[in-house]
Order: C-alpha cells, then sequence, then structure tokens
C-alpha cells in the first residue's frame, strides 16, 4: 500500500456558516461567512491561497457549474479553482483534493470550500431531478428516504430484530441527536425531542418518520489546509493533522449482483477498513474518540456504526439503546447534532463534520466539549444504499 | 387446419362498484340508478390498452416465445399512440423478434373480430403462428352511462395450422355504416345514439344477418351452436338475439357485465376466452363483433383444448380482484380531474429517442445479460461482468428476464415521491435466474409486501410525459395473478 495521508497535511483553519433555512441568503454570503471565519482562524490573507477547491452537488438549483462561482465571490486571485462534485462525498472531496495538492507540494496552503443552497426548490427534502435519458427510463421511482429505509427491512430481516425494536433504536438515534444539536448555535434545528415523538411521527418512507429523515438546509463549510511545518512557521503550537482520507465507489455490485444483502453499506466497509490501517487504528471502537457519521436518516446511521466497526455486525441497536454512542457515552455520534440537526446542503457536509472534530480536538467545542478527544472521524454516504460514494476521513492530533 | 393454438386473458385486478358510480353522480343523472348492481373492471394509473395486450399475450403464450410467429396484430380503438406503431411496442415487449409482420387494427368495435377473421386467413396461407392481441381502455365523462357499462381488459390468441385448441370453422359479415355511437379525431369521448333505436334496427336485424351468413358459409345449422358470445350493453340483448337466430336458450353468453363490464373492441375476444375456458372438445362457439355491421365467427374446439388449464385466462384474472370504492381514484386515474401533483411531479420527463431504440431490448423487452464465462445474469446487460470474482469483458449474451420469479429482498412504502397512487412502493427485486434490479411496485396494497414475498414482472406505464404526449413503458414487479 502507499504510504498515506497521515500526518503530512495540517488544518490551518476552518469555518462554517450557520445552517438552516437561509432565506435571506445567496449562495455567495454562505460562502463568505464561512470563509471568513476560516481565513481569520488560519490566520492568513487570500493572496496566501495558492489553490482552492469547490464543492457543490446539485448545482442546477443554486449556482451553476465549475470553479467560477467560489472565485467570483471570494474574489480570489485567478489561482486554480476546481468544482468537485460526488454525492453527498463532495465536501470531502473538496478537502481530499486540497489536502492532496498539499502533500505533493503542488501547493503549500490550498482552501476546500463546500456549499449548497437548498431552500430555492419551493419544497422539502432534496429537488427532484433526473439521471440522464437511460437511467430515467429504468430507475425505480423513489425518493432518497423511500432508498434508504429499506435499509431497515433488510437489516430487520437478516438480523432477526423485529421491526418495532429497529423502530426504537433509530428513533433514540435521532433523539440523541437532536439533544446534541440543541447545545449548537450553528445547527439548523435546536431542539430537544422526546422518543414518543419520533415514533408516531408521520410516515414518509416506511418504516421511517419524520423525524428519522435529516432536515435540508442552506449552509457552507471550509477548511485551510497546509503542511505541518508551514503551520507551524505560522504559529500554529498545537496542530491538528490529517490521518486517512479514503473514499470508496460502487461498481454495480450490490445493485446488480446477488451477493449483497441490502442491510449494509458496502462501500462503507472498504472505505474505513483503508482508512483505519491508513490512519494506524487497529481497535477502532477503542480508538476513534468521536465521530460524525452520514445521518442523511437515522437507519444510515446506525448500520454505518456496523461499517465504521465501532459497533459489531448486528449489534448496533443494541449499542444504540444502551447509550454507547450519547454525548456522555464511550464513542459520541454526532456531537454536533449531526445533519439530522444540521441539515444536509450537499457540498457543505462532509466539511460541516470535519469542523466539529477539529473544533472538539482544539477544546472549542464549549457546552459539547468531550474530554480529551485524540481521533476525530467523519463519514459521508452519498447515492443510495445499492449504488454510493462512501468517504471516511479521519483527523487527529499530529503525532498521535 | 387452421384456429386457435393458445389463448389468454387480462382483466385488471381493481373493480369498481357500480353502487359507487350512483352514489356519487346519482345526484346529477338519476337515470344512473337502475344500473347500481355489479361492478366494472378499472386500470391502474399506469395500465392502457397496450400494458394489457401485453399482458394477454404473456398468459397466451405462457413463457415460451415460439420462433415461427409470423405477424403480430394489435386491435384498440384507444392505442397509446396515434402515430407509433403500437403492435410493434407488443412485439418488442414480448421479445419475438422483428422479422414479421405488425398491424394495428382500430376505428370500430368490431376490429378484433375483423382482424381476427383477416389474420386466421392469412396465417391459414402463410403457415407458422401469428399472435393476435386486444386491449382497450376506454374513458367516458363522468355521469354518463358508459361509465357504468365500460370495464377495462385484454385478450390474446395463438393462431395457427396445427395444434389447435379450437378450429376455426368460417365466418359470416355484413357492413352497415350504422353508427350506434362514434368518437371523432381528437375527441375524448364517444357520443352514443337512442338505446332503443340501437336495439330494434341495430342489434335485432344487423346480428341475425351475420349470423345467418356464418351458418351458411360454415354448413351448420342453429341449433349447433352451443356458446354465443355476444357483447353488448342493452339488458338481455344477447338472449334476445340468440332466441331471433333460432340457438338453443342456454347458448348465450353472459356477457361479463356484472363482474367487468364491456372492454371495447376487445371483448368479443374477451368473450371468446371466457367461453374456451368453459367449452368441452367438440363445442361449436360462434363469437360476435359489433359495429358499423357485424362479424359472426365461429370455432369448433377440440380435444387439445384442455392443454390451455395453466392459462390465467379471463377467469383467472377476475378472480383476482380487489375493489376499488374510492371514486376520486378512478376520476384521477382515467385523467377526468385535473389533479395538483405538487412541485415534485413537474419533472420533465422528456425521452430520449435514440438512448431508447438503442436500449429498446433492455427497456421494452427486458433483456439482459447472461455472462458465457461465469454464468452470471445481470441486469442492465453490461460490457464487463458484474460478478466480483469475474470481471470478463465483452462475454454477455441476452438474456429474457420478464419470465423469471422476481423475489421481494427489500421493500419501501415512499410518501415523499411524487406517484399518481401514493404511497410508492418499490423495492430490491431478485430474480429467478439470476440478477436483480432496484424496481418499482404496482398493483400492491399498502401493508400488503413482504421480504421474501415472490412476485413476477409485468410491463406499465412507468410514466406519462403529458407535455409531449409520450407515455414512458417499463417493467414493474407485481403480486402474483391468484384468486382473492
Amino acid at each position: 500500500m502507499a504510504s498515506g495521508i497521515r500526518d503530512k497535511v495540517a488544518i490551518l483553519g476552518m469555518g462554517c456558516s450557520k445552517f438552516g433555512e437561509r432565506w435571506d441568503c445567496d449562495a455567495e454570503d454562505l460562502i463568505v461567512e464561512a470563509y471568513q471565519e476560516a481565513l481569520a482562524d488560519a490566520g492568513i490573507e487570500t493572496s496566501q491561497i495558492d489553490a482552492a477547491w469547490f464543492a457543490t452537488a446539485i448545482e442546477e438549483v443554486h449556482v451553476g457549474k465549475s470553479g467560477v462561482p467560489l472565485s467570483v465571490a471570494l474574489r480570489l486571485p485567478n489561482i486554480p479553482v476546481t468544482r468537485v462534485e460526488n454525492f453527498c462525498a463532495s465536501g470531502t472531496e473538496a478537502f481530499r483534493g486540497a489536502v492532496y495538492a498539499v502533500a505533493s507540494g503542488a501547493a503549500d496552503i490550498a482552501l476546500a470550500l463546500g456549499v449548497e443552497k437548498l431552500k430555492d426548490t419551493g419544497y422539502g427534502g432534496l429537488p427532484q431531478r433526473g439521471a440522464g435519458p437511460l437511467n430515467d427510463m429504468v430507475r425505480a421511482n423513489g425518493s432518497a428516504p423511500g432508498g434508504f429505509a429499506q435499509l431497515a427491512t433488510a437489516y430487520s430481516q437478516k438480523h432477526g430484530v423485529d421491526m418495532d425494536t429497529v423502530k426504537k433504536a433509530i428513533g433514540s438515534i435521532s433523539v440523541k441527536s437532536h439533544a446534541n444539536g440543541a447545545k449548537n448555535p450553528k445547527a439548523h434545528l435546536r431542539k430537544e425531542i422526546p422518543l414518543e415523538t419520533v415514533l408516531n411521527a408521520p410516515m414518509i418512507a416506511a418504516p421511517l418518520g419524520l423525524f428519522d429523515c435529516c432536515g435540508v438546509s442552506d449552509g457552507s463549510a471550509a477548511a485551510i489546509v497546509t503542511t505541518p511545518e508551514i503551520a507551524k512557521s505560522l504559529g500554529k503550537s498545537e496542530r491538528i493533522t490529517v490521518k486517512a482520507l479514503q473514499l470508496a465507489v460502487s461498481n454495480g455490485q450490490e445493485s446488480g449482483h446477488n451477493s449483497w444483502d441490502g442491510s449494509y453499506f458496502l462501500t462503507t466497509r472498504k472505505a474505513s477498513e483503508r482508512a483505519y490501517k491508513e490512519a494506524g487504528i487497529e481497535k477502532p471502537r477503542e480508538q476513534i474518540s468521536m465521530f460524525e457519521c452520514h445521518d442523511c436518516f437515522s437507519i444510515t446511521e446506525m448500520v454505518t456504526m456496523e461499517d465504521l466497526y465501532i459497533s459489531n455486525e448486528g449489534e448496533a441497536w443494541r449499542d444504540v439503546l444502551d447509550g454507547f454512542y450519547n454525548a456522555d457515552g464511550q464513542v459520541p455520534c454526532q456531537i454536533d447534532g449531526g445533519l439530522k440537526c444540521f441539515g444536509h446542503p450537499i457540498g457543505a457536509s462532509g466539511l460541516r463534520m470535519l469542523y466539529e472534530m477539529y473544533g472538539q480536538l482544539l477544546g472549542r467545542a464549549g457546552e459539547r466539549q468531550l474530554q480529551d478527544p485524540t481521533f476525530g472521524m467523519t463519514h459521508n454516504l452519498g447515492g443510495q444504499p445499492h449504488q454510493n460514494v462512501s468517504s471516511v476521513a479521519i483527523i487527529g492530533r499530529e503525532g498521535a | 387446419m387452421v384456429g386457435i393454438k393458445a389463448y389468454g386473458g387480462y382483466v385488471p385486478r381493481r373493480r369498481l362498484p357500480r353502487s359507487v358510480i350512483v352514489e356519487n353522480n346519482g345526484w346529477f343523472n338519476s337515470a344512473l340508478k337502475g344500473y347500481s348492481k355489479g361492478e366494472r373492471s378499472m386500470c391502474n394509473w399506469d395500465e392502457d390498452a397496450l400494458t394489457m395486450a401485453v399482458e394477454a399475450s404473456r398468459d397466451c403464450l405462457d413463457k415460451t416465445r415460439p420462433d415461427d410467429i409470423k405477424a403480430i396484430y394489435l386491435a384498440s380503438t384507444t392505442m397509446p399512440f396515434t402515430d407509433r406503431q403500437n403492435s410493434g411496442v407488443l412485439g418488442t415487449a414480448l421479445n419475438l423478434g422483428q422479422n414479421m409482420m405488425t398491424m394495428d387494427i382500430t376505428s370500430s368495435q368490431r376490429a378484433a373480430t375483423s382482424g381476427l377473421i383477416n389474420a386466421l386467413s392469412v396465417v391459414q396461407g402463410t403457415g407458422g403462428s401469428a399472435l393476435f392481441a386486444a386491449g382497450e381502455h376506454r374513458r367516458s365523462q363522468t355521469a354518463n352511462n358508459n361509465e357504468l357499462m365500460y370495464g377495462d381488459g385484454g385478450a390474446a390468441l395463438l393462431l395457427g395450422n396445427e395444434d389447435v385448441v379450437a378450429e376455426y370453422v368460417g365466418a359470416g359479415q355484413v357492413a352497415v355504416d350504422f353508427v350506434d355511437h362514434y368518437r371523432g379525431q381528437n375527441a375524448d369521448f364517444d357520443y352514443n345514439w337512442e338505446e332503443r333505436w340501437i336495439r330494434d334496427e341495430g342489434f335485432m336485424k344487423i346480428v341475425p344477418e351475420a349470423v345467418q351468413a356464418a351458418l351458411d358459409n360454415t354448413g351448420l345449422a342453429a341449433g349447433e351452436i352451443d356458446h354465443f358470445a355476444m357483447p353488448g350493453t342493452i339488458r338481455n340483448i344477447a338472449g334476445m338475439v340468440a332466441k331471433r337466430c333460432g340457438f338453443a336458450a342456454e347458448a348465450a353468453r353472459d356477457n361479463l357485465h356484472s363482474v367487468m363490464g364491456e372492454a371495447g373492441t376487445a371483448h368479443s375476444l374477451v368473450m371468446l376466452v371466457d367461453c374456451l375456458q368453459d367449452a368441452t372438445p367438440g363445442q361449436v362457439i360462434m363469437v360476435i363483433g359489433w359495429g358499423q355491421g357485424c362479424d359472426a365467427l365461429v370455432f369448433r374446439t377440440t380435444d387439445k383444448l384442455p392443454t390451455m388449464a395453466n392459462r390465467q385466462g379471463i377467469k383467472g384474472h377476475l378472480a383476482h380482484r380487489k375493489e376499488e370504492t374510492n371514486y376520486n381514484k378512478f376520476l384521477a386515474f382515467n385523467g377526468l380531474v385535473q389533479q395538483d401533483g405538487g412541485l415534485r411531479s413537474e419533472t420533465d420527463k422528456q425521452t430520449a429517442l435514440t438512448t431508447l431504440y438503442r436500449n429498446r431490448e433492455m427497456v421494452i423487452g427486458f433483456v439482459g445479460g447472461k455472462c458465457e464465462q461465469c454464468g452470471t445474469v445481470q441486469y442492465p446487460k453490461a460490457r464487463i461482468c458484474v460478478n466480483p470474482n469475474c470481471g470478463a469483458i465483452n462475454t454477455q449474451e441476452d438474456h429474457k428476464m420478464a419470465e423469471t420469479s422476481a423475489t421481494i429482498q427489500s421493500w419501501t412504502a415512499d410518501n415523499l415521491t411524487y406517484a399518481p397512487d401514493p404511497p410508492h412502493h418499490f423495492g430490491m427485486v431478485t430474480f429467478g435466474e439470476g440478477g436483480r434490479m432496484m424496481a418499482d411496485f404496482t398493483d400492491v396494497d399498502e401493508g400488503g409486501v413482504a421480504v421474501g414475498d415472490e412476485f413476477r414482472m409485468v410491463f406499465r406505464i412507468k410514466a406519462a410525459d403529458e407535455r409531449r404526449g409520450f407515455n414512458k413503458y417499463f417493467w414493474k414487479a407485481a403480486p402474483k395473478v391468484q384468486a382473492s
């Protein structure tokens, strides 16, 4: 295996806009909001940035294509700006681009910024859109919750966990995330909810009710990265470095070959296995201090807990009910409130997750601060369970 | 001997009790109240004359695809396309190849019987076999009598010269421009004239003339007719005509009014198939087609008739029944009300005809691939095998998927996506011979799906591009046909 990214790149600064229904903002406003914070945190000027990666997924409903919207919004000095899109992993992809640029030596300082302005579609949920002329002829009609809901039927069947228990476990996941999000001023939804509310909510796609689905919001997040040496020279004494960046993409096996049973994410398993190896982590359940996983739906989070090898297969529901992932549990999950409370402005989400892990590692998380975290992990899952893109990133204290 | 080698039928699962129509419209048209008995069949939102013809044809062919078919005919007055050959779509959906004649027959309630007489004569000349299908999905204005009289359905016959289950004995035809109703070009609905006139001057005079011609041509006597299958929505009209023609009192067959209504030009064949399911070897059947004249066709069943026992036919589909008491749903499925589908329904549904042509076997014919190297069946067929342990390049041969079983691996009922009949059920189905796909479901009830259920694939409308008048067709998973 290649030597990997571990400790080759440090995060110099990060920023994150307030997420929510930002009726008064265009994407440009959100971009500048996240960027200003990141720039101030990094303690540099725009002129010091050598290259930028810009993540936005559903460009047709807000900024359009290319790197131009970012370059114009920030008046970047004609540096390379690459627009990336890889479903819900888009934000993490921008980060990967910037990190790799620094690691290669092509750039000293690079920017990754993601944004999505989703609230100009006129309805809740992600925009309904085409998938190309051939896909549109054969692809099943279904919403995002419809695709992910099926994990629950397959999981229940495979592990012999009755649907009431599954429903209670995934409901508890949402309760936990709302409890965390209530403490986060940047979250969209800041209200604790009781389990009964979750269980009795209107059905969106069986068995997922309204509170099993993450919100939809506007938001932006940004990271400025450099080498540990440059970070040091810029006066950063406490440095957070990248430990692993992995991406796994479906090749049609899950959707077309009968070896996949529909109860797990094949890609997340591959990406996390590689990420742990890259980061030198052997016992994730013990070594990962905290993580943000892609809780687009509560069932996604539960299944992912297993695919990230934090819970044993078929047992995540038990860990959830035991409070293992709560803020005061062994491995807190979605300590910032997750997609559940932030909503999912697609291009921004991966960077928003890293923003929380970074803040926690630096002891900046205020009311939500966990005790002495060492490694923080983020995970994105884009597409559908049967065909998707999965990213895993691990960051931590330099030298850990 | 030329005749019918196999038959198949189709009636949509949903049945609308006439009492529901009367309850909703009786306030406006009190004359409807005399017709509140029985029920009519109604298409699901994704069914039309073509999809019903496909299903009837599949029933008829019973998973086989004969390689000697020289012609495919489709009869209907409600075909989805006015200028795109509908029988061509039927042939592609059935994977019957392309070296044959395909023809649409339309413009009269008599189209199916006239077309059938013609097709029998052609197949006698060409040898081989021919598929003759009919489907009808007539719409009527709300509160119109036709709403109570009509039903949706289809039928199909495989014609040939050997191993026939019913020999074609002959026919009599009369052509008279007797306009009991009509539907002009671009009109949505039929326009009808007075029923008493249609009975006395129409049926009672014109049908006996055609019957006599058929008897003369076949050398049969009226008393030799065991089954007299005549559509007609006028009360007891078949009995009256049978009596005038000198048929035995019990010969006139039930027109299925009480269980499905009249399926337009398809109804003669629907009644013929229903009759063949009742008949015993050696019986003589006369089937009538009515419409600006009359066709009278005579068949004699053979000792091969019992080989058809595994067809669902009309009777099997009639038993596969679900009562629909929501009149608004009937209106919506038939495009009789303007619904607000919400913003999610507004996506553009244009079809790239180039893409459709390249992939017609995959999309319309539901043909996947089978890797010659490792034997893995997959959908869609791809250049590189999907089996993670194979990955061979350019090794896939065509593999027809439509007739294999489809087992539910995972599913959901989606309330968020736009669907004409929410919640929209869909899920991963695995096929009996290998392969899988995330498929739309149809004809399922809420709470009526479970992991492990064995479904079958059906040809349906995937989406209607209303802006351009184009139906997109594809295959969906549906519960197997079984008596409820």
